[in-house]
Formats: C-alpha cells, structure tokens, sequence
C-alpha cells in the first residue's frame, strides 16, 4: 500500500516515471505546475488535467491520484463559491442574492464563475501534480541532489519527510487504540483533542530518535555526496524532452491562447488552441509510451 | 595483546533532572572480537550504556556525566556521535525512528555516502551487506510497508554497512519471530568470528543468545553486578538475580543438578551423562487427534470464528479461512512467524476489522490490547485514563494522580489492559474475550511472570484470554491451548503441553533440553518430571 490514512508515499513501481532519475522526474513535474500556473485558458488547463490524470494511470498510480482528485476539489469548490460571492467585475449576471450588507449588491455573475474554475482548475492540476511527484519521484535521489547543495537544508528535509511516515503511522495506532476502548468509559472523554495532543507529544521524541540516528550514520560530518555516474536512460531523455517541451509550449501558449473572464469571458477556441492542447497532452503522455526497461 | 575496542573508567550519569543515576561507577573493556551480552532488568541501565558506547549519552541526551568512555581510543568527550558512529554501528529498540529514508537501497547506502565514498563502494557494500543479511530482494522496497522484523534486519544492515568494529544491539530479537530470531544470533555470531566484529547485545531473553556469546556484563542499578563468562553468569544468577535465570538453568537448579547450563545442548548432554534423559529415538505422536477434543467441549464460545477471510483489495490473503471457537475461560495462545496473520486475527476478533468472507460471533465484548501500551495512555493522569474501581482491581489505585508515563513497564502494561478491559464508569469489566497483541515486548521475566498470573487469574474468572505471543516461554506460562498460525491459516490447534512440546523453534526451552519427555514446558514442571524419574528407570 502507498497510502496510509491519506497521506501518499513513494514506492518503486515498474512506471517510466519511475525509471527515471529524480532531477529529471522532478524537473518535468515542475515544467507540468508552471505550464499550469502559465496558461489560462481553461480548454488548456482541461488537456493539462486530464493529461496528468493519464500520467497518474501511466505511472501505476490512477487509484491515489482519484483520491487526491477528490481532496483537491474539497479545496477547490470553495474557492469557487467565494470567488462568484465576492467578484464585482462580471457583467452576465445569473443569479441576484439582493442585499448582502457590507458585501453591497449580491448579483452573481458567469465570469466570476468561470474565472473561479479557472483558479480552481489550476490549483487541481498543481495538487495532482504534486501528489503524483511524490508518489513517483524518489525523495532520497532527491536529497542526495539537495545534499550536494546545500547539507543543511538536506538534513532538515530528511527529518521531515520521515516524519511525515512516522507521524502517520503513528497518528494510526493511536487511532487504533482508541477504538478499542470501551465507548463511554473515562478514558474515552475528550478523545480526540487528547489524541491529537498525545500524537504532537510523541512527535518531539520521534524527531529526536530520527535525529540520533541520523547523527550516528554519521550525516552531520558527511562529505559532499559523491556524484553517481548513470548513463542516461531512454527514460531520462524523454522526460527531460518533454519537460523542455512543456516550458516551450506554456511560454508560447500564454501568447497564442488568450483569455480574459472580465468583464466577458472571452475564449477564443482557433486551431492554435486546439493544437496547443494537443501538443501538451503529448507532452506529459509520450514519455509514458515507451515501456521498455522500467522493471523497479 | 591488542587495545580495548570500548572502555568505560567510572562511569556515572544521570538523566536530565533525574537524581538516580542510570549509570553508576561502571568500568568496564571490551576486547576486539568479544561478543558480549548485556543482561538486567528493566530500567536498570543497559540501554544507557549502550547509548554511551556511540556518544549519544551525553551528547545527544544532556544530563551530568562523570567518567571517561573510550570507543576505540577515542574519547566521548570530545568526539560526536558522528565521527563515533564510523567505529559502533548501532540497532536501539525501536526499529521505526531507525530508518530515515523511503528505500531499502537509499537506507544502506547513507552510512556509506556520509564517508564520501565513491558510488561503485557505495553499490558494493549495500551489495555485499544485502546478501548477508538476506534483505537483497527487498533493496527497492519502501521503508515504510516493511514488516516489523524486516525493519529490524534494515535497521541492522543500515548498522552494518560501514563494517564498524562494534556492532551495539538493544534487544533486537525481541520483535521477531522464533526463527528470525535465531538467524539473527546466528549472523551476529558469524560476522563476530569472520570478520571479528565486536558484538554487544543488550537482551531479555538470555535463552536466546547466550549459546553464542563468550561474556556477560549483570546490570543491576546501573553497576556492574557480574562480569564474567556464562558458565559463571549463570551460577552468578542462581544466587543473586533468579529473575535473570534462563529457564534452563532454572530447571537445572530447581532439579539440584550443576552445572547450569548454557544452552540446550549442554543441558541435555549432563542429563544424558546422568542418565536422565532418554536416548535420542523417533518423536511419539502427540496424545488425542483434535477432532476427539474438540467434540468433548461444551458448545458455549465466547468468540467463534468460521471460514474468516481477509483479502487485501489488489493484494494477498492474510487468512485464509480461519475457524475457531474459544469458550469463557479458556486461555490461548497464538503463535506463528512474522507476517502469519496473528495480529490480523485479533483485530478481527475485536471487530476493528471486517472479514472480506466467513462470520465472527462474540458473546459479549472483545477487549484488544495492542502491541505498544504507550498509544493508550493520551492522558494527563491515571485517573483519567480509567475508572477508579477499574484502577483498584488491576492495583494501580496508589498511583491514580500519577502521569502514565511515569509508571513503569509493567504498571503501563496493567494500566492498558485495565482501560480496554473496564466497561463505563458504573460497570465492571464487561468484556467476554481479552485479546493481547504481542504484550511482552521488551518486559524482563519479572514483568513476564506478573503479567501470565493477570491472564491466569482472568481466564479463572471465566474471561475467555487470547494472546498473540512469540515468546513460547509465555505461551506456557499463561495459555493452556496454543494455535500455530502460518500464511493466514491455523496449521495446529491443542494444548499447550502438546504443541510447545514437541517443535524446535515454537517449543519452550525446558521442552527442548527434555525433549517433550512428560509434555513438560515450563521449569517447576520439568523439575517435578525429573524428581519423579529415577535415572535407571529412563535410561535406555
């Protein structure tokens, strides 16, 4: 299992994603978040979301990326609502809320909507991306990397992500504990906030035990990391010609496929749109195509 | 003769506004090439010491620190646990905060890239550590989904990497399984004599480890209470620390027969040369089938479970069909490998899980006490963690105003017992079944014998006990049916006389030196066996 309550972790898979080494794996999955945090044009955005959603099933990890999905429109469906309550600047409007007091005329408008799911579209791939990362990217390949740049910084990182693991697992059998309490005992008042308390106790020691034995692996007198000589695989050239790719395409996307959601929406649909989709969702899914030599 | 690898001069420290000390004039060498076994009870300094051999005590831990502690000429005064850990490789109790990485791979290699090794070393010794330790096939595997006793191998291959002259272990088998267990004994003792790594191994279950080992330190208070070889341990417990006794050497003095042994084989071999053991034949099959059994019980069951299944969505099977009937009363003991389903089991039984096929029925609640009491105690006060007639039956009432935390291992284990097993605030312990997950971990024998009589005394009040357990010691002492588990399904079901008796790794250790003679299990019962025996009569 690579989940635990939620929380993902990475786990060697036989994926392209995850033959490839992590600066090239890491480095893609930004270019997917830039392109993201670039374009604007929701059709754009539509192909990026469903392009990484097919990364997801590509790199063996579809079911955690659904879940994911579902967490992110959690936060993405408010940011909806609040953005339609409160943006002035539409001109069609759909619905009129009347009075709101201090928030003045409550007229809801289809730009506010529309500029909202663009937002919210964004944030979603920004999420998926990011969960996809860490379940498909080695973290320690990363650290080693970061190590060679900057040690401290790589110590930190070290401790907290094998806390997060640690923390889960422990918030876990915590949890499991207090189910088998018998229900209205003495023990079982204030339950929850006593567990939170009890798992935010336990996290000082864990930290410290982490630490020590980070300490005795010898990590605070380490020598610059030794740079691993890997030929680059078929799987590394593609990723990092995509990345490139990406950034070429969200860089000239931003140009070619305007959008504005105010005071109108304009969304031109012209073929260089439709190629522009096109050619991002070859982007992010050609590297996965190629299935040889990624046995984990 | 070749230098001290580890010396301690009069060590004495104390924790950080504690005025006990946990180490008290400790002076101590150990030689290159010893192995050497730390024994005492509980809270009675051996982890302290071990922590420091590596500089952790006091550099990582603070407190008052008096004395000097050399690892390998170095001392721990002015070298950190960094530049230590280079020469002492080191596995603590709990595997979990012992690896800091995701991957198998990347958890061996870390030792090794902190010396700035270059990458082909680096490839080669997580290579060569990998097969030593058997982990190899789970180098690409995630820290995180391992097993308990797959961690500790990690934890213990992430120690060995760096190939320190000084290996320091606190209680590493006390998690795994009889045959992990004894593959690892075997390992530290290979690597002990092939490469001459030193080994000092604090453990509990001196039965376990003392075969291979050539000394053993006493800790009693934080002193050194006997150091010496054991042969002369062993004589050393049987007047000063009976609690330290292997079962063994208990049998052997409760039997009045000398030497005490040291291990299995020399205890057969003087009850051989005194004709007090049956000559080695072909084993006698065990007493009444099981079905015979079985018939000859009451229909009541306080827990029953038929053809229980657990399916993993898009993963194996962790039981495979399982069926069982436990009457009010009964006490069993549950016994397999890592990974056979026992905890899956109880978790079953107290409906924390949901069988994917098959039906549980209780006759009343199932009280489950997981592996670490510690996740119980989320309160402030003893008082507040269980009702105050709870407290007075389990005989924590004096420290009701205490922190949980404060208690000790064996008032921490009462204590969880007594809030899964107490009703609401106006009952008294209302559960059928009391199930227990593993509840021995890292309890000395005197902790042990105290917890088996609770369970005793429970099950003779009618409270259907079940007790997952990989301590077979345990098993008899507390249980008087065992079940085997192996891959998710029950492979034997009797008494414990009859299926502890008999086996080489889930047998007690006075079963295997009488070889099942008698169905006797535990110490006093082997004793009582050879009194009643004279030699001429057994002899063959």
């Amino acid at each position: 299992m690579s989940t635990s309550r939620g929380l993902f972790f990475y786990r060697r898979l036989a994926s392209p994603l995850h033959a490839t080494r992590a600066g090239i794996g890491a480095l893609w999955a930004l270019a997917v978040s830039l392109a993201a945090l670039v374009l604007d044009h929701p059709l754009a955005l539509v192909a990026l979301l469903l392009a990484t959603l097919g990364a997801a099933a590509g790199a063996g990890v579809g079911h955690e990326l659904r879940h994911a999905l579902r967490t992110a429109l959690i936060i993405v469906v408010p940011i909806v609502l609040v953005n339609v309550l409160v943006s002035r600047h539409g001109l069609t409007v759909f619905a009129r809320l009347g009075d709101l007091g201090p928030f003045g005329q409550g007229d809801l408008t289809l730009e506010a909507l529309v500029y909202g799911a663009v937002v919210g579209l964004k944030v979603t791939i920004l999420i998926l991306v990011a969960t996809l990362a860490s379940l498909a990217v080695d973290p320690d390949e990363l650290l080693r990397i970061v190590r060679r740049l900057s040690f401290r910084s790589a110590l930190t990182m070290t401790v907290a992500v094998r806390m997060i693991p640690l923390l889960a697992a422990d918030s876990q059998r915590l949890a499991e504990a207090r189910r088998t309490r018998p229900r209205g005992g003495p023990g079982d008042a204030g339950g929850r906030i006593s567990l939170l308390a009890a798992i935010l106790g336990g996290a000082l020691d864990r930290a410290t035990d982490v630490a020590a034995t980070l300490e005795l692996r010898g990590f605070a007198t380490a020598r610059r990391a030794p740079r691993a000589a890997h030929p680059w695989s078929r799987h590394d050239i593609a990723f990092g010609a995509a990345a490139l790719a990406l950034l070429a395409l969200a860089s000239a996307g931003a140009a070619v496929a305007s959008f504005s959601a105010y005071p109108l929406v304009r969304m031109p649909l012209a073929s260089t749109t439709l190629l522009l989709c096109l050619g991002l969702a070859a982007a992010v899914l050609l590297p996965f195509c190629d299935r040889r030599g990624i046995e984990p | 003769m070749s230098a001290p690898i580890l010396t301690f001069e009069n060590v004495t420290y104390r924790y950080p506004g504690v005025e006990q000390p946990a180490l008290e004039e400790v002076s101590l060498q150990l030689w290159p090439g010893q192995f050497c076994v730390l024994a005492g009870l509980s809270g009675h300094g051996k982890s302290t010491l071990l922590r420091a051999a590596c500089g952790l005590v006091p550099h990582f831990h603070g407190g008052r620190f008096a004395g000097r502690v050399a690892l390998a000429g170095l001392s721990t005064r002015e070298h950190g646990p960094a530049r230590l850990g280079q020469l002492a490789g080191a596995l603590f109790q709990d595997p979990e905060t012992q690896l800091v990485t995701s991957t198998v791979r990347a958890e061996l290699s870390i030792a090794l890239e902190s010396r700035g090794l270059g990458a082909a070393a680096v490839a080669r010794g997580v290579e060569e550590v990998a097969l030593a330790l058997g982990i190899d096939s789970l180098l690409e595997r995630a820290t995180y989904e391992l097993s308990g006793g797959e961690k500790q191998r990690v934890a213990l291959g992430a120690a060995l990497a760096g190939r320190p002259p000084l290996i320091l272990l606190d209680e590493p088998i006390s998690q795994l399984d009889p045959v992990v267990g004894d593959e690892l004994v075997g390992l530290l003792r290979r690597l002990n004599q092939e490469w001459d790594t030193t080994i000092l191994l604090a453990e509990h279950r001196l039965e376990r480890c003392l075969t291979a080992a050539d000394r053993v330190i006493a800790l009693e208070r934080g002193r050194v209470a006997h150091d010496g070889d054991p042969q002369t341990f062993l004589t050393w417990a049987a007047r000063r620390a009976p609690a330290l006794q292997t079962p063994g050497a208990k049998l052997f003095a409760l039997a009045g027969l000398h030497p005490a042994p040291v291990g299995v084989r020399q205890a057969r071999a003087t009850l051989r040369a005194r004709a007090l053991l049956p000559e080695p034949g072909p084993a006698e099959p065990s007493a009444r089938p099981r079905r015979e059994r079985l018939r000859a019980r009451p229909p009541a069951a306080a827990l029953r479970m038929r053809g229980v299944w657990h399916e993993l969505r898009g993963g194996p099977a962790i039981l495979r069909g399982v069926t069982l009937r436990v009457r009010p009363g009964e006490s069993v003991a549950l016994m397999g490998r890592n990974g056979a389903g026992k905890s899956t089991l109880l978790r079953h039984a107290a409906a924390l899980l949901e069988p994917t096929r098959g039906r549980i029925e209780r006759s009343g609640r199932v009280a489950l006490l997981l592996q670490n009491p510690g996740d119980y105690l989320i309160h402030e006060r003893v008082a507040e963690e269980a009702a105050a007639h709870t407290l007075a039956a389990a005989g924590l009432a004096q420290l009701a105003q205490r922190h949980p935390r404060d208690l000790s291992a064996g008032e921490r284990q009462r204590l969880a017992i007594a809030i899964v097993s107490g009703g609401e605030d106006d009952v008294e312990d209302d559960a059928a079944v009391l199930a227990l997950d593993e509840p021995t971990r890292g309890m000395d024998r005197e902790a042990k014998a105290e917890l088996a009589a609770e369970l005793r005394r429970r099950a003779g009040e009618g409270q259907a006990v079940i007790v997952a357990t990989h301590d077979p010691e345990f098993a008899a002492a507390c249980a008087r049916r065992a079940m085997l588990l192996a891959d998710g399904r029950v492979i034997a079901d009797g008494t414990t006389a009859e299926l502890l008796a008999g086996g080489w790794y889930f047998a007690t250790e006075t079963a295997r030196i009488l070889g099942a003679a008698g169905g006797a299990l535990l110490p006093e019962e082997g004793a009582e066996l050879l009194a009643a025996r004279p030699p001429a009569e057994v002899a063959v």
